[in-house]
């Protein structure tokens, strides 16, 4: 299949990539990875008059920590992550992540700002972010703004980026040695939708307790979801099987997906329930406390 | 428009739309062991390698985006009338029955011996799963990959005798 015809910019500079975005607004779209834009594209379910190929930007492949975030460029691929050794043993929410997003050719195109700017509701990152309270950055023309991940995912395939702007970084918070997550992913086959996944990241206080807990499930609503009821359960309470158990059925509670033939809704929302509590086990496991 | 794509080290001056797939752009250059399977970006039969280290589905990525890359496609494997030890393994292997995914498979492959030289049979399972197969069962493929694995750690001198 073949796309519909577009006009095809390569800005060598993110001030030049904002022009153009502003004037043509959301005619235009941002090509990076292009490993969910394409794929639309060929389907016609995207049709963009204008693609602003940001490939050749210098200075958006960008990994590091800074003021306790990790930042990480709009050219950052998913391989990047999976292959960085420091960010694997450091970052188990997002090391999880990047071993299971979409198969592993894909992974050496799709970036992670771009997954989370396609907020695809069976997207991997969104889900991961959610539970990392990760912050986005957004460049217009009067320049950066941050914002939490919460307000940055608006809606199915919908986002706070405004016309004339792109997101240039996405920001995780540095794990301590108290924080580990996890990220569990039920699907048929590599490459595959998700049936159900659920991301979850837990800081534990110095005697035990859970100082905050992060949980994002996606696949199983419009839009991946936190499980702000499940979150607050968590909080401030030791780790126990019950605790475990009473905070994944909030998330079996809000999940609302369609039925396909990945499985019934009964089936997908009781998935979204085991799996936030198999990723509580492991990021507790990770931590060196065992529930179950 | 008129780009020119470095495929296989020769340089190739082609006429394209934005919107003509690198896939397209690979064979109407005359290079046509690039397959087309899926148009789902699922299959990767249409897996080249950019930049020596990077495996891409060419059907996933416009030809004007690879302007300034190294492309290579599974012509480019063999040196001097001698098959690549990928595909001499897939030869002594059997690890193919109709072929059509094969020139995918040893494109990926290739990236994954690049980055792990000596991967267990986990490992090139996990390595390959972007790519279909849809007669073998992917037993041979992955015997295949590990005597490629073997070939390749040998001393050069050791590996041009035989």
């Amino acid at each position: 299949m073949i796309p519909a015809a577009f006009e095809y910019k390569r800005p060598m500079s993110l001030e030049e990539a904002i022009s153009h975005l502003a004037e043509h607004g959301y005619d235009a779209r941002v090509l990076a990875g292009g490993q969910s834009l394409i794929p639309a594209m060929r389907y016609r379910l995207a049709q963009p008059s204008v693609l602003v190929d940001i490939n050749k930007l210098p200075n958006l492949g960008y990994m590091h920590e800074e003021n306790g975030m990790l930042r990480m460029g709009a050219l950052v691929r998913d391989t990047d992550v999976e292959f960085n050794e420091e960010i694997q043993s450091k970052y188990h929410l997002i090391s999880d992540v990047s071993r299971v997003v979409a198969d592993p050719i894909v992974r050496f195109r799709g970036t992670v700002v771009g997954s989370l700017c396609h907020n695809d509701p069976s997207g991997d990152w969104a889900a991961a972010a959610i539970a990392a309270r990760a912050q986005m950055v957004i460049q217009g023309k009067n320049g950066p703004r941050v914002e939490a991940i919460d307000q940055f995912l608006v809606d199915s395939f919908a986002t706070s980026i405004g016309e004339g702007e792109m997101a240039v970084e996405a920001r995780f918070p540095v794990p301590n040695s108290l924080t580990s997550g996890a990220y569990e992913k039920i699907e048929r086959k590599v490459g595959d939708y998700a049936t159900a996944a659920a991301a979850v990241q837990i800081e534990l206080n110095p005697d035990g307790t859970i100082k905050e807990a992060g949980i994002g499930i996606t696949a199983v609503a419009h839009m991946a979801l936190r499980v702000v009821e499940g979150e607050n359960l968590l909080r401030g309470q030791k780790p126990s099987l019950e605790l475990i158990r009473a905070a994944a059925e909030e998330a079996r509670k809000i999940a609302d997906p369609n039925p396909d033939a990945r499985g019934s809704a009964e089936y997908k929302k009781d998935m979204a329930r085991v799996l936030v509590g198999r990723g509580l086990i492991k990021a507790l496991r990770r931590l060196n406390v065992v529930v179950a | 428009m008129e780009i020119t794509l470095k495929i296989n080290g020769a340089e190739k001056k082609l006429n394209v739309e934005p919107r003509t797939l690198l896939v397209h752009a690979i064979r109407d250059a005359g290079l046509t062991g690039t397959h087309i399977g899926c148009d789902s970006s699922s299959c990767g039969v249409c897996t080249v390698v950019l930049d020596g280290k990077t495996a891409v589905k060419s059907c996933t990525m416009f030809a004007v985006m690879a302007e300034g890359h190294e492309i290579t496609t599974i012509e480019g494997m063999a040196q001097g009338g001698k098959l690549h030890p990928l595909q001499q393994a897939f030869y002594d292997q059997h690890g193919l029955q109709c072929g059509y995914c094969t020139p995918g498979m040893i494109m990926s492959a290739h990236v994954l011996l690049q980055h792990n030289p000596n991967p267990t049979e986990e490992e090139i399972r996990f390595g390959l799963s972007g790519n279909l197969c849809r007669c073998t069962g992917y037993q041979n493929i992955v015997k295949a990959v590990q005597q490629a694995a073997q070939m390749l750690q040998q001393p050069a001198g050791a590996a041009a005798d035989d």
